[in-house]
């Protein structure tokens, strides 16, 4: 302290010119966006391990509760869905089906359940300062990340208990992981801007995550549903995201490609979507909030 | 001449009021739903049913790199909307700006630390807030703490942290992360004479070293001290742009013009808490001025009254004001409630409202903020910052021993004693 530091990192690193900003009424321009995202890529992580931390305080069970809650669901399912209604499962164990389905589940669940709040619980963050706002629900998906990991540590067990140890097509699950990462992404986006604007979101969110449940293979297989309802039920894009952990998890085969890419694109949609209304909604967030 | 660190041509920012949700208790879809079913059933043409302030108008300027520039306005005027529209928080209506490099703020107090984050977190935050790498914030880190003071408590939550260390913590952080343009807005409002004393220090040292500082503050002779340039911003436009010492006369001339009644415009209301939606406050005049003007004498009690409009029924209302020196310390406060009086319950209409402030102020110039809130919920129903300033004449009233004028704010009775011999 006291001497004048001459050296000046922020304007001198990585060779680039002083960075200056055009600031125009509307949207933030997607390459000013991407290049914001990018300075601030550390920012992610530090929200996310901030949240990770904060989460697993003052609990007894700390991250095994990452293990306690898909086992327990995984043998709810396998007792009703399996034992009681009988729904078929092939030559698969049913547990190891059903675990299959809840690591997608609670992947792209967490992600919206936490990224949709994101905004509202630091209004700090958004009334006093500047990053682009994207990165918030971005780093609430992300961290969902931990306790897939957990969880799925716990599934390879399984499946090795099983006798069922998951195939060469254990390649495609970093792909499945993005693509549930992305899915979730857009739907948080979607309830984000409608959970700023409208307080509603926070009790409707849990009823909408219900029904999609229910309409998404998590606890039964994809066969379970009948030929005449595939069109619709292949719109859902949780649908291709469970059928992709069950390609690489289970060693099943690739599911029929129209209807998958049916649900691609209904996936792409709901991002694409949710990313335009996004941007032109965090112009207005911090008036707001 | 420098470059230019900021530039801005015909900037613009139109708030619509009633827009904050929770203020107005919490925009749902059914208030959503059921205004627009109320439009189709009446056929009523679909309209802005909120009424529109523009916060910001025609703002055009310029401030080269390394230059400090002081703004100066009253509360509401649009100083901090401006510095929110510069550090890209919020986006203008209209107009453009162009900033170059990297832009830290300092709004009010606290600055966008997590309450529940310890001071060590909260500084590697307001780091990757700011755009920097992890290995650039550790390298600060030890300056950033000593110069805050806040050694023993870097592993508290910034919860725990009285308001002087939380602002000193994020004036550290965002004067020592380097940024190029560092924006501040009534850092000095709190803290004690010697932080204030220490940030006036490390920003000139901040200017020296080539970077660039908007300073917002009611604090009339630290302005003075460090911007060679000031702005005075009034209803959302720039009045004058020039010499610190041209600027702050015409600031102070303003507050002179007002003789004994003070006619409130809606815009004084403090947008943040409801603006006028459910009191407008209308005309505040002082029953006992002196020579015709906005000032009592020395030791007077202020006689003011307020004349206001209810616009919706209130349930539980607490009238309050504080008295705050021109420096923006706060000196006292008063609720109507403090002697036992029940909250008042005021239908529609138009009131007035009279109180007498016993008036322990020293000579000066006081500026008296007026609103009221609930006695239940403690929800804010208006606020109206700087409503009135009053000046503290150095003539005394009934009191032959007038102290004269100096440096304290309020004047305090003390009993001395005789000197009594005592054996040591």
């Amino acid at each position: 302290m006291g001497t004048v530091q001459v050296k000046m990192p922020g304007r001198m690193r990585e060779g680039e010119k002083a960075y200056s900003v055009d600031i125009l009424p509307g949207p933030i321009p997607l390459r000013e966006l991407f290049r914001d995202v990018w300075r601030h890529r550390e920012l992610i992580t530090v929200l996310a391990s901030r949240d990770i931390r904060v989460r697993y305080k003052q609990t007894a069970l700390g991250v095994l509760w990452a293990i306690v809650r898909p086992a327990v669901a995984t043998f709810v399912f396998t007792f009703v869905f399996g034992n009681v209604a009988g729904l078929p499962s092939g030559t698969i164990p049913y547990p190891l089906l059903a675990l299959s389905g809840v690591l997608a589940w609670s992947l792209f669940s967490e992600g919206v359940s936490a990224g949709s709040q994101s905004m509202l619980v630091n209004p700090n963050l958004v009334t006093k300062v500047y990053f682009p706002r994207i990165i918030m629900p971005m780093s609430a998906t992300l961290r969902g990340l931990v306790d897939f990991a957990v969880a799925a540590t716990f599934y390879f067990a399984l499946a090795w208990i099983y006798g069922m140890p998951p195939g060469w097509k254990v390649a495609f699950l970093p792909i499945a992981v993005l693509y549930a990462l992305f899915v979730s992404t857009g739907f948080t986006l979607w309830f984000s801007v409608l959970g700023v604007r409208y307080r509603d979101v926070a009790h409707a969110l849990p009823f909408v995550l219900q029904a999609l449940f229910w309409i998404s293979p998590v606890g039964y297989a994809i066969a379970a549903i009948p030929e005449r309802w595939a069109v619709p039920y292949w719109c859902n894009p949780l649908t291709s995201v469970i059928a992709i952990f069950r390609v690489s998890l289970l060693n099943e085969p690739l599911p029929e490609t129209p209807l998958f890419l049916l649900s691609v694109a209904v996936s792409i949609i709901v991002f694409t979507g949710g990313l335009s209304l996004f941007r032109r909604a965090e112009t207005r967030f911090a008036d707001v909030i | 001449m420098n470059q230019s660190a900021i530039s801005t041509s015909g900037l613009g920012k139109r708030y619509l009021l009633g827009e904050r949700g929770p203020a107005l208790g919490g925009r749902t879809l059914r208030d959503a739903m059921g205004s627009a079913v109320g439009r189709i059933l009446r056929k009523e043409p679909r309209r802005d049913e909120n009424p529109e302030i523009w916060a910001l108008r025609d703002i055009s300027l310029e401030v080269h790199e390394g230059e400090i520039v002081g703004i100066v306005g009253r509360n509401g005027a649009g100083k901090t909307t401006l510095l929110k529209i510069l550090s890209r928080i919020t986006r203008p209506t209209e107009g453009r700006a162009r900033v170059r490099g990297r832009v830290a703020s300092l709004l009010e107090v606290g600055t966008g630390f997590h309450r529940e984050l310890t001071g060590r977190e909260n500084i590697r935050l307001s780091g990757a807030v700011l755009g920097m790498r992890r290995a650039e914030t550790e390298a600060r880190f030890d300056e950033i703490v000593s110069f805050a003071g806040v050694e023993d408590f870097l592993d508290t939550p910034v919860k725990h942290y009285s308001t002087g260390m939380y602002l000193r913590l994020a004036f550290s952080v965002a004067a020592h992360l380097q940024p190029d343009i560092l924006l501040v807005d009534e850092i000095l409002a709190v803290g004690d004479l010697e932080f204030q004393k220490k940030c006036l220090g490390k920003m000139g040292e901040v200017v020296r070293g080539g970077r660039t500082i908007l300073f917002v503050s009611h604090n009339l002779p630290a302005v003075q001290e460090l911007c060679p340039r000031t702005i005075l911003i009034d209803g959302g436009r720039i009045l004058q742009d020039g010499r610190t010492d041209e600027v702050l006369r015409a600031y102070v001339g303003m507050y002179d013009k007002r003789g004994s009644s003070s006619e409130i415009t809606p815009e004084m209301h403090d947008l943040q808490y409801n603006g006028d939606a459910f009191v407008r406050l209308l005309r505040v005049e002082l029953e006992n001025p002196y020579a015709g003007s906005f000032a009592v004498r020395w030791r007077e009690p202020i006689r003011l009254t307020f004349h206001f409009e209810v616009r919706r029924d209130l349930p539980d209302a607490v009238f309050g004001l504080r008295v705050d020196s021109m420096h923006g310390t706060a000196v006292f406060g008063s609720h109507h409630t403090d002697g036992g009086d029940a909250p008042f319950r005021l239908p529609r209409g138009t009131y007035s409202l009279s109180v007498i402030v016993e008036n322990p102020l020293q000579a000066g110039r006081f500026s008296i903020s007026i609103g009221a809130h609930s006695a239940v919920t403690r929800d804010i129903y208006f606020l109206v910052p700087h409503a009135v300033s009053c000046e503290v004449l150095d003539i005394p009233f009934d009191a032959p021993r007038y102290i004269g004028k100096h440096l304290c704010l309020v004047n305090g009775d003390a009993q001395w004693s005789k000197p009594e011999p005592f054996e040591p």
